[in-house]
């Protein structure tokens, strides 16, 4: 049945290797803005959807790429259960293919771990049109390289996923959100002083002027953490962190271009000139900044990580979206997407330009 | 085992013979880190599967990044394969030698260069013991998660080939979840860096691609491990079980609970009363199966469970259920777990450990099969199974020195990871593929998936120099997989046709 239902995309995607079509994969249109835009021929999975198999039990769920976050989200919510790395939607149509594809993690990120870190299995349709399967619905399982949390972050351009299987995890008891004003480098302490300690921390933010420190866990847990670290409590903390992670809060709402700077957790701030959001303990800082591209990856780097430019400013098109890699890695991108997509069908330049 | 001939060559003739090797490494390493005489080469002829045993033609022990950036280089200048090792305890031939290759050990690689306790993070060389690395950050109240039984002695560049894993991994996650930063130094000689200092980097997840890759894509020469908080309080509570089927109960009753434990342990009879006659930490002989379940966090939250789940343990039919009532009697009951294979050495002169996974539910149906077996094969099995993730250990039991024996036991393993594909699971949960499995892959995937795998392989290296003949098998069918992008001269991957 499973493979009846995938044929017309199997079908969909011979038909373009055979007339060296590209095509640009799309589930439900909200992560649209997220990479370098492209004008290739739609490949529509959004109907290729539905939970293939979910035992709570298991801790593991298959659903279909297209089929919808909020749905997957909704059964595991029946369950007591959660996707742990907390995935933003932005937007109503988002669905799972999406978020796997664009890689991204919420709030949680820090502490439960990333999107890829989840992923135990997907099935592909690659480049020469088969349907591969990778991985599998079980914890561990190392037979073959994990060419499925490959597939994470890779925006599409490996292959259209079928299938993803995810682990999952139980609902935490209970929940508080604490508040405590500072300053950003003694917020960047703060947090990252806490997350090296026995505590139920589960998300932790800074906003220009307060520092956000999130517990999740067994209710005595949260209760003696909320002692020890102090501060004044969130009257919604699920409402907080929901606008942190689908960037409703005040901060995003801007339309100067909105970089997204991965960088070690316990840097110092960085001098650039913009508006700031820091979360995942210093990790993911957000920055709304009308500096140059070349500047601010520049200082990315030296600091260590990379810069995004997650959103664009108004008629910007030309930035490119991701920092490019080192020559050697880049090289690697080269040769893995010949290995999976040898006549470069799939989002060509959504990642990388000529990639 | 038996001395067992390893029967992988590789095709492709060295452009050097051996004397000139010799030569050529010696004049670009210190004397003492060229070995090439048959007894200086016996230690590296196998790692601990000892039955596939190949003596290499020279061993290399480099001591700097630079040093293996030349040795690569020329290897690959004269298209000679190269085998990177670190302690050699895999446990499915993945560091075998191929007797036209060298074996480059990076034993000497020891250091640790730097701990970070704000960022939480260590970076280490990759000949550093695994528990060394937990040692070193305790005093920050840190420790490296990923806990592999033969963790005193293995080294961390071998775990990220083997993405290993342990028994904690239900709720700390395997090696690669546990790494931030790998460099790589790549069959060309060239020094990668994958992952960073950052949670993430742009562009492909290279870093998960190289855990778990067995040794085939590059020579992992350092590497950034993520250390996390000390638990506050860990504490273990022993069931005992008159019947496999409602320990395998009590696990799924346990989860189904919203507890996610530290460790879930489950053992059968012959594996309980092996490890009570040789440890003596005061098992239940007469269960038919235990659990041994770990809970750390806060202080209050472990109480708050410990309670819970002595209750559910209760509910699924537990005939006894006992907390551990300090450090003491927590570390008898692990030691027993631990003891699990030591221990088999009284039962009988061999045992042969398998390592398959399989969805938890199929367990009762599994270890049934499992029993079925053990009488058709004529060989007792005795099962140690981390409960929580679903990663079996079967341990056959048998004796090298009876005609037949080896054979049947490697037909009966073969037969258990054929079940465990059946209910759904993998072949390997934690030991890695090898040359152990090859044949299995094919059971698990199929030849258009295998020719994937090639295809990846081929990215990182072209003239498939880089720890040739593991991993992955031939596909049966061979005509798409010539059809891959050959460079030059490159005759390597089709070389490989002649393992299958």
């Amino acid at each position: 049945m499973n493979q009846e239902i995938s044929e017309p995309l199997q079908q969909q995607v011979l038909h373009a290797i055979k007339t060296r079509q590209a095509l640009q994969i799309q589930g439900g249109g909200s992560k649209h803005f997220i990479g370098q835009p492209t004008d290739a021929t739609l490949l529509d999975v959004s109907g290729h959807r539905g939970i293939v198999s979910y035992d709570p039990v298991e801790l593991v769920i298959t659903a279909r790429a297209g089929t919808p976050l909020r749905e997957l989200e909704q059964t595991l919510h029946e369950a007591n259960q959660i996707l742990p790395f907390e995935p933003p939607h932005f937007g109503w149509g988002a669905t799972l293919g999406g978020t796997i594809a664009c890689g991204l993690s919420g709030p949680a990120r820090s502490f439960s771990g990333s999107a890829r870190d989840y992923v135990l299995g997907v099935k592909v349709i690659n480049g020469r049109g088969e349907i591969l399967n990778f991985g599998g619905q079980v914890m561990k399982n190392v037979a073959g390289y994990d060419c499925s949390r490959l597939m994470a972050g890779a925006m599409g351009t490996l292959g259209v996923m079928l299938e993803i299987s995810l682990k999952v995890l139980p609902k935490q008891a209970a929940e508080v959100t604490l508040i405590n004003q500072t300053s950003l480098s003694l917020a960047l302490k703060m947090m990252n002083h806490w997350a090296g300690k026995s505590l139920p921390l589960s998300a932790a933010c800074y906003d220009g002027k307060n520092c956000y420190l999130r517990l999740s866990g067994a209710r005595t847990a949260v209760k003696s953490a909320r002692q020890l670290i102090g501060g004044e409590q969130h009257s919604d903390s699920n409402a907080f962190w929901q606008t942190i992670k689908e960037h409703q809060h005040p901060f995003f709402q801007s339309s100067r271009p909105l970089w997204r700077l991965s960088l070690p957790a316990e840097r110092p701030a960085i001098d650039l000139p913009g508006e700031w959001l820091i979360d995942w303990c210093g990790a993911q800082r957000w920055l709304l900044s009308d500096s140059s591209a070349e500047v601010i990856r520049e200082q990315a780097q030296q600091a260590g990580g990379h810069a995004t430019l997650f959103r664009r400013g108004a008629n910007e098109t030309t930035t490119e979206t991701f920092q490019r890699p080192t020559d050697g890695v880049m090289q690697l991108h080269r040769r893995l997407k010949q290995a999976f997509d040898p006549t470069g069908i799939f989002n060509p330049g959504r990642l990388f330009p000529n990639l | 085992m038996e001395n067992k001939q390893f029967s992988i060559t590789n095709g492709t003739e060295p452009a050097l013979d051996k004397n000139k090797l010799v030569s050529r490494l010696r004049a670009i390493l210190p004397r003492d880190a060229v070995l090439y005489e048959e007894e200086d080469l016996r230690p590296y002829e196998c790692d601990a599967l000892s039955a596939y045993r190949k003596l290499p033609m020279i061993v290399v022990l480099p001591s700097t990044i630079e040093q293996v950036q030349t040795i690569m280089r020329l290897c690959f200048q004269e298209k000679v394969p190269v085998i990177a090792r670190g302690a050699g305890t895999g446990l499915s031939g993945g560091v075998t030698p191929i007797g036209a290759g060298v074996v480059l050990s990076l034993a000497k690689f020891m250091s640790i260069l730097n701990i970070d306790p704000l960022a939480r993070t260590a970076v280490v060389q990759p000949g550093v013991r695994n528990l060394a690395i937990s040692q070193a950050v305790a005093a920050h109240g840190l420790y490296y998660a990923p806990d592999p039984s033969s963790q005193i002695a293995c080294t961390i560049g071998g775990n990220v080939a083997e993405n290993s894993g342990g028994v904690h991994c239900l709720k700390y996650g395997l090696t690669v979840h546990n790494v931030r930063k790998v460099k790589i130094v790549s069959m060309e000689g060239e020094l990668i860096t994958l992952g960073s200092d950052a949670l993430d980097s742009s562009g492909y997840d290279l870093l998960a691609l190289i855990n778990g890759s067995e040794g085939m894509l590059g020579v992992v020469v350092e590497v950034t491990v993520k250390l996390i908080p000390i638990p506050a309080r860990a504490q273990v509570v022993l069931a005992a079980f008159d019947d496999v089927v409602n320990a395998g109960t009590a696990v799924g009753n346990i989860i189904g609970a919203g507890i996610i434990p530290a460790g879930l342990e489950m053992m059968d009879k012959l594996a309980i009363q092996a490890a009570e006659d040789f440890a003596q930490v005061g098992y239940p002989t007469d269960a038919e199966a235990i659990l041994l379940c770990e809970l750390d966090g806060t202080n209050e939250e472990v109480s708050e469970q410990i309670l819970v789940v002595c209750e559910i343990m209760k509910r699924s039919g537990a005939t006894d259920v006992r907390s551990a009532r300090d450090e003491a009697e927590r570390e008898a009951f692990w030691k027993g777990r631990k003891a699990a294979f030591p221990a088999m050495g009284r039962l009988a002169p061999d045992y042969y450990c398998m390592d398959g996974t399989i969805p938890r539910k199929h367990l009762p149906y599994v270890l049934r099969r499992m029993a079925e077996l053990s009488i058709e094969y004529e060989l007792r099995v005795a099962n140690v199974f981390h409960a929580g993730d679903g990663n079996l250990h079967p341990l056959i039991l048998y004796d090298a020195n009876v005609s037949g024996e080896l054979e049947r036991t490697e037909a009966f393993g073969g037969k258990i990871l054929e079940l465990c594909i059946e209910v759904g699971g993998s072949i390997t949960g934690e030991h890695g593929v090898g040359i152990e499995k090859l044949e299995q892959m094919h059971l698990q995937f199929n030849d258009e998936e295998l020719v994937q795998f090639h295809a990846v392989k081929h990215a990182f290296d072209p003239m498939g120099l880089l720890n040739p003949g593991k991993a992955v098998p031939t596909p049966k069918r061979c005509s798409e997989y010539r059809q891959l992008p050959m460079k030059g001269k490159n005759k390597s991957l089709q070389n490989s046709d002649q393992h299958a």
